[in-house]
């Protein structure tokens, strides 16, 4: 009774404290200007069954992709036996989906062959960040934190995975014993190698299947409050992200509207704007990008395909797309404490740009598009460097020389060289 | 040239429309290597009979660098112009020799008014070899030789046209070597997003070389690309590694044009 209250104490505490964290970081994203993002539902289903569920474009990359996909499905599947240690730990009973029989037995095993798989999987993850120290997982953005956080999910995912087999392990030589309480039920076809390594002694047996299954819930609901802390939120926000996702052509920048309506009063002096709110042009801080930038942020986590098909990354320039992201979402985390803990008024005199992201790397990006291609879930870096470009280009009238030389050429000769648009048709005139 | 190219305010005043306008960009209008291929998409268009026009000295920048550079407003100045001037000419289809200008014309003129049909000239070339009305014969042989194709990003990744550039190289008989990074994980060439106006950030690295190197190791004869600013790209890397001689960096209009014996 006294483990049925602890239990229940615990998982209410867990997911009440989770909520409070993912409330915090919605309104963080909806400090994101808006955006219309709900067109075309048919379609943003389809991508995110395609691109999330379905993982499509990890599969340009074979040998992470089937890793990932391990992880992926032994998380997803597993999660049906946390349903039943949820019930068993409220109601204090055990394996209460055994009255399943044969689907049950198929189940276990089937959670044994995965939590397998997930483990192997998550031991080639570590190496290849630990040992094989491939380039994809170093670059500047990638030390202290975002390192460590890497390997805490991967070395938390190993442990969570042989407290579950070693759990089913002790349960089966408790079954084989007759302990009343231990019904027979579930096949074992992995944690059966494990028996010969336990003690025989019933009392011992049980200490071990308890402290398993306490470490392996236990282990669960703190991961899930680890989540809003860490880069794995991917494995939340990679569904919504990409029913968000850009549907139009890659190519294709926003128009901004509130410049339409300058453009249009200067061309013609009777037109009258529709009204419009003031603001400033592109982004200085976090605050000026949109809900869907925002939610990138949350969503990114740091694979670096993006940095490692970069033009500018791949010839040693500053630029990292991937830093792009994760300099974003810590900027609207600092922002998110400041409105906690000085309420919504507070500014702290720092912004994304300069004290984030500097000048060099906005102005080494080619918008070239390789960043959002390569991107599993849809990211978009690109568009936060093009809105920081615009506030260095309109509100500052800070642009490198030569590209102020460009525009200037383009406002006096309709062309961005020097030459005299009268000479513009005199390609015609030679063979 | 042997022909001349005729201008929308001379077919309008003729009381004439074109099928096709040929928006030619400001590289294919001054930058002498790419007035070359300019002249190459004339002679294709008036080879297989197209009625078509230029807009001359009534064409200007379509504001796509200034728009990635970040300036809206110079962009949509030049886009409400150029708009205003397309739309009084009643243009419906235009086909142009620059990704760049292909892809602000259809994609970003359509909310600022101005929504016309719009291809890029490998496209074209396409069709008309789908058609039966281009193929290769009457000029230089392709046949068997090595050519590599650069997707320009603002052809490929930005609007998915991949195919229609390669379909030129099929009736050439030629063999077509793909780069490791191409199609959709092409590498940039170094010019996009504004870059070509500016020197690049300190690195270790011109990108432009880092694609060239990528490109010669398919060991081709020619290096074909469908970007005026590609071009001076890929040209720029080809001499640095003092290959001019045995490898050609050539326009796939150019390439068509030379099968053809135009």
């Amino acid at each position: 009774m006294v483990a049925q209250i602890l239990f229940l104490v615990l998982t209410l505490a867990a997911i009440a404290l989770f909520t409070i964290n993912l409330r915090k970081i919605i309104r963080n994203i909806r400090l994101g200007k808006a955006v219309n993002r709900n067109d075309q539902p048919a379609k943003r289903w389809i991508t995110m069954l395609r691109v999330a569920f379905g993982q499509s474009k990890m599969v340009v990359r074979p040998i992470p992709a089937f890793l990932h996909f391990f992880v992926y499905i032994g998380f997803v599947i597993i999660n049906i036996e946390v349903l039943e240690i949820m019930i068993d730990g409220i109601f204090g009973t055990h394996r209460i989906f055994n009255g399943l029989g044969g689907l049950y037995n198929f189940l276990i095993a089937s959670f044994e062959i995965l939590a397998l798989t997930v483990w192997v999987s998550c031991a080639i993850f570590l190496i290849r960040r630990n040992v094989l120290k491939l380039k994809r997982f170093s670059g500047v953005e990638m030390k202290s934190w975002p390192k460590s956080d890497a390997n805490y999910i991967l070395i938390t995912e190993i442990l969570l995975m042989s407290a579950f087999l070693l759990m089913n392990a002790a349960d089966a030589k408790l079954q084989s014993l007759g302990v009343g309480h231990y019904v027979q039920a579930g096949a074992f076809p992995v944690s059966q190698y494990l028996i010969n390594l336990l003690p025989s002694t019933e009392s011992a047996l049980v200490i071990i299947e308890r402290s398993c299954w306490w470490f392996h819930i236990i282990g669960i609901l703190a991961f899930l409050n680890y989540l809003p802390y860490s880069k794995h939120f991917h494995i939340i926000f990679a569904f919504p992200n990409t029913y968000f996702s850009n549907l139009e052509p890659k190519g294709e920048f926003t128009n901004m509207a509130s410049v339409t309506n300058e453009v249009k009063a200067m061309l013609d002096p009777s037109f009258v704007p529709a009204e419009s709110e003031p603001g400033k042009f592109g982004a200085k801080d976090v605050t000026d990008l949109t809900w869907v930038n925002l939610m990138n942020a949350y969503t990114c986590t740091e694979c670096g395909r993006c940095t490692s098909v970069c033009p500018a990354n791949i010839t040693g320039k500053l630029l990292s797309p991937r830093k792009i992201m994760m300099d974003t979402r810590d900027r609207i985390t600092e922002v998110g404490q400041n409105i906690d803990k000085h309420g919504a008024e507070h500014q702290d005199g720092k912004s994304l740009l300069d004290d984030y992201i500097s000048r060099e790397e906005i102005w080494a990006c080619t918008s070239c598009n390789a960043c959002t291609e390569a991107c599993p879930v849809n990211i978009d870096p690109l568009q936060i460097i093009v809105e920081l470009r615009r506030y260095a280009v309109m509100e500052e009238s800070q642009a490198p020389a030569s590209i102020n030389a460009m525009m200037g050429n383009i406002e006096n000769n309709q062309a961005p060289w020097k030459y005299s648009p009268a000479d513009r048709f005199n390609w015609a005139q030679e063979s | 040239m042997e022909f001349k190219v005729p201008t929308m305010a001379e077919l309008m005043a003729a009381g004439e429309e074109p099928e096709i306008l040929f928006w030619v960009g400001c590289a294919g209008s001054y930058d002498e290597r790419a007035q070359k291929i300019t002249r190459d998409i004339c002679k294709i268009l008036h080879h297989v009979g197209i009625k078509y026009a230029v807009l001359g000295t009534e064409e200007s920048c379509t504001g796509d660098p200034a728009k990635r550079a970040g300036n809206e407003f110079l962009f949509q100045m030049q886009a409400m112009t150029n708009i205003e001037v397309l739309n009084a000419y009643n243009i419906k289809k235009i086909v142009t020799g620059c990704p760049h200008c292909f892809n602000t014309i259809k994609n970003e003129y359509p909310g600022l008014g101005g929504t016309y049909e719009v291809i890029h000239h490998t496209q074209l070339i396409q069709d008309l070899i789908n058609e039966g009305k281009l193929k290769a014969e009457g000029g230089e042989s392709f046949k068997g030789k090595k050519i590599t194709y650069h997707d320009p990003c603002y052809l490929g990744r930005a609007n998915g046209i991949y195919e229609a550039p390669r379909k030129a190289f099929e009736v050439l008989d030629a063999q077509l070597v793909e780069m490791k990074r191409c199609k959709s994980n092409g590498l940039c060439c170094g010019a996009g997003g504004a870059q070509m106006f500016k020197e690049p950030e300190k690195g270790n690295k011109d990108i432009n070389v880092e694609r060239i190197d990528e490109a010669l190791q398919t060991n081709p004869q020619v290096i074909a690309a469908g970007c005026p600013f590609c071009m001076t790209m890929l040209s720029d890397g080809i001499k640095l590694k003092d290959k001019e001689q045995e490898v050609k960096v050539l326009d796939i209009a150019e390439i068509t044009a030379r099968a053809n014996g135009l």
